[in-house]
């Protein structure tokens, strides 16, 4: 079977977040951009289940501009047999980029699809569940296991409750969660081979796709911030300022 | 005018207080009217407690065994059936919404707002982004608005209302690629809900170990206190993913938090900006969390926690 992972370029979790003073977004020039860090969850979750001998392919899959394609060739240099990128210049939000891979889905056949549970830069958490829908496939979100045994798939998930296990029929979409896995680390021979992987580039009118009306976003600010507040030197100091806040007897 | 479908977390016989905090992002859509969907095997104890939450005026119980567990694939085509009579349907941005709620959407064919923290008007919402490290102001196209609500920013909407049960029959034809299997807690049920606690204990790293975690739970009791971890916390082993507090966890506003041996990652920090009041206890005196804190205390957390325990008598 062929598995899509979906991969994301954002800016880099260490980086500090800076509001760009006219509200118009957030500083991303000149600012480290990396794979979202859940997609590399999902791709070595797709790389683990091709080297148990239950696929036979990994397709990476990505959405945005032409510098998209450093994300894929690290997506590529971890172990994804090839990439797809379906350029654009413009911002993609979820139920377009549903859109998107329903139609790559229609091309490729996957019988497996998996994401990462939110991008790091949106924090939607919406276009795997959104791909489900639209294909009429099950879903199972914030994955911390997920076991194939012929065409379904047992997938153990991250719940307020606990862990919640369903069962579901392939073809089905899978979005992961952090303890799904580990990612490797990439070797340098890797980025070497990666290079020589083939990048199919399309555009979103090839695939035939409708853009969705959207969400517009009118401005950005800076959230408030918590003041520090004191140090004490003892427990008796802090436990005096609880009482004193009615917050403990 | 503007009419709010919201849809109900329970487990079957308990609501869950993310629901009465969703009410309370409903109230300032100013809708004519504000409806909530319960979604069970039998309900009929959640839809009680749903119909005597103030402002609102229908519970609306959709009885089928197939909604015995809350799976996405066989809610969301239920909700979709009566979701035209609506101008926004929302869902608290807890795992349940956050699983059910794009689901709807993607079959409607609208976009869906995450993590709505501030309603400027019916279709203008304030949503963090970033991790909480910036928010953005949105605007909604035309069509029915979809949202997920985050809780932390909203207050548990009062009882005090008495609103009419109407028992719905959706006839929509059920997917059955989808298997409920089992679900399992960490244990702890005996606690306070960390989501809806006044006040909680957290441990992080700096716990060390799973067994020294048994601090954190005793001082937590002593309290009536829930308990919370940092993700560190859960990646070593130390406590159940329930426990997680942060952006991939829980995020929380309790009156009082209580962090020990937690450095403060940002994304830790982003679980507990809404708190009252932040208690930080860390060995090390540059960690960022003492950046956040209202009070703040060097020194073993160990001690500090014997000390306190001590104090409390």
């Amino acid at each position: 079977m062929k598995i899509i992972v979906g991969v994301k370029r954002v800016v880099d979790y260490n980086v500090r977040i800076q509001v760009k003073p006219d509200g118009s977004g957030v500083v991303t020039d000149g600012v480290k951009m990396s794979l979202n860090p859940f997609d590399e969850i999902a791709i070595e979750e797709a790389l683990r289940i091709k080297e148990s001998g239950k696929a036979e392919e990994v397709i990476a899959v990505t959405i945005g501009a032409k510098a998209c394609q450093e994300q894929l060739r690290t997506a590529l240099a971890m172990g994804a047999d090839r990439a797809i990128h379906v350029e654009t210049d413009e911002q993609i939000q979820p139920l377009t980029a549903a859109r998107i891979f329903k139609a790559l889905c229609d091309k490729e056949a996957p019988k497996l699809v998996i994401f990462g549970k939110q991008a790091i830069d949106d924090d939607n958490s919406q276009t795997a569940q959104m791909l489900a829908a639209l294909s009429h496939w099950p879903q199972a979100t914030f994955a911390s296991e997920v076991i194939i045994e012929g065409d379904t798939a047992n997938v153990t998930r991250e719940v307020d409750a606990g862990l919640e296990t369903l069962s579901v029929d392939l073809p089905a979409v899978v979005s992961a969660d952090l303890r799904l896995n580990e990612p490797r680390y990439v070797k340098l021979p890797d980025i070497m081979k990666a290079k020589r992987k083939p990048i199919d580039t399309v555009s979103i009118s090839d695939l035939g796709v409708e853009m969705a009306a959207g969400i517009k976003v009118l401005k950005t600010t800076a959230p408030a911030k918590r003041q520090a507040g004191i140090m004490v030197e003892t427990v008796e100091q802090l436990v005096v300022a609880l009482k004193e806040k009615g917050l403990i007897k | 005018m503007n009419k709010v479908l919201v849809i109900a977390e329970h487990d079957g016989s308990n609501l869950n207080g993310s629901t009465a905090r969703a009410v309370s992002c409903a109230k300032d859509i100013k809708a004519e009217s504000i409806d909530i969907v319960v979604l069970a095997a039998d309900g009929s104890s959640v839809a009680e407690q749903a119909s005597a939450i103030a402002g609102v005026n229908k519970v609306i119980l959709v009885q089928n065994p197939t909604n015995e567990h809350p799976v996405a694939a066989f809610l969301a085509p239920q909700i979709e059936a009566i979701a035209s009579d609506y101008t926004h349907v929302l869902a608290p941005s807890t795992t349940f919404g956050k699983d059910l709620a794009p689901r709807i959407a993607a079959h409607l064919g609208v976009p869906q707002i995450s993590d709505i923290m501030r309603v400027e008007s019916a279709t203008i919402f304030d949503r963090p982004v970033y991790a909480g490290n910036a928010i953005i102001t949105v605007e909604a196209p035309a069509g029915i608005i979809v949202g997920t609500v985050r809780t932390a920013s909203y207050p548990v909407a009062e009882n005090g209302g008495s609103a009419s049960v109407e028992k719905r029959e959706v006839s929509v034809e059920l997917p059955s690629h989808t298997r409920f299997v089992s679900v399992s807690s960490g244990g702890g049920e005996e606690r306070p809900d960390l989501q809806a606690a006044a006040t909680v204990v957290s441990g992080g790293r700096g716990v060390g170990s799973e067994e020294n975690f048994k601090v954190i739970y005793s001082l937590a009791d002593k309290l009536g206190a829930a308990v919370g971890a940092s993700r560190a916390a859960v990646d070593a082993g130390f406590i159940p993913n329930d426990h997680q507090v942060g952006q991939t966890g829980k995020i929380i506003a309790p009156d009082l938090y209580m962090a020990f041996g937690i450095s403060g990652a940002i994304q830790h920090l982003a679980g507990i900006k809404d708190a009252g009041t932040i208690v930080a206890v860390n060995k090390d005196a540059d960690a960022p969390i003492f950046e956040v804190a209202d009070f703040g205390l060097v020194g073993d957390l160990f001690q500090v926690i014997e000390d306190l325990e001590k104090a409390l008598g």
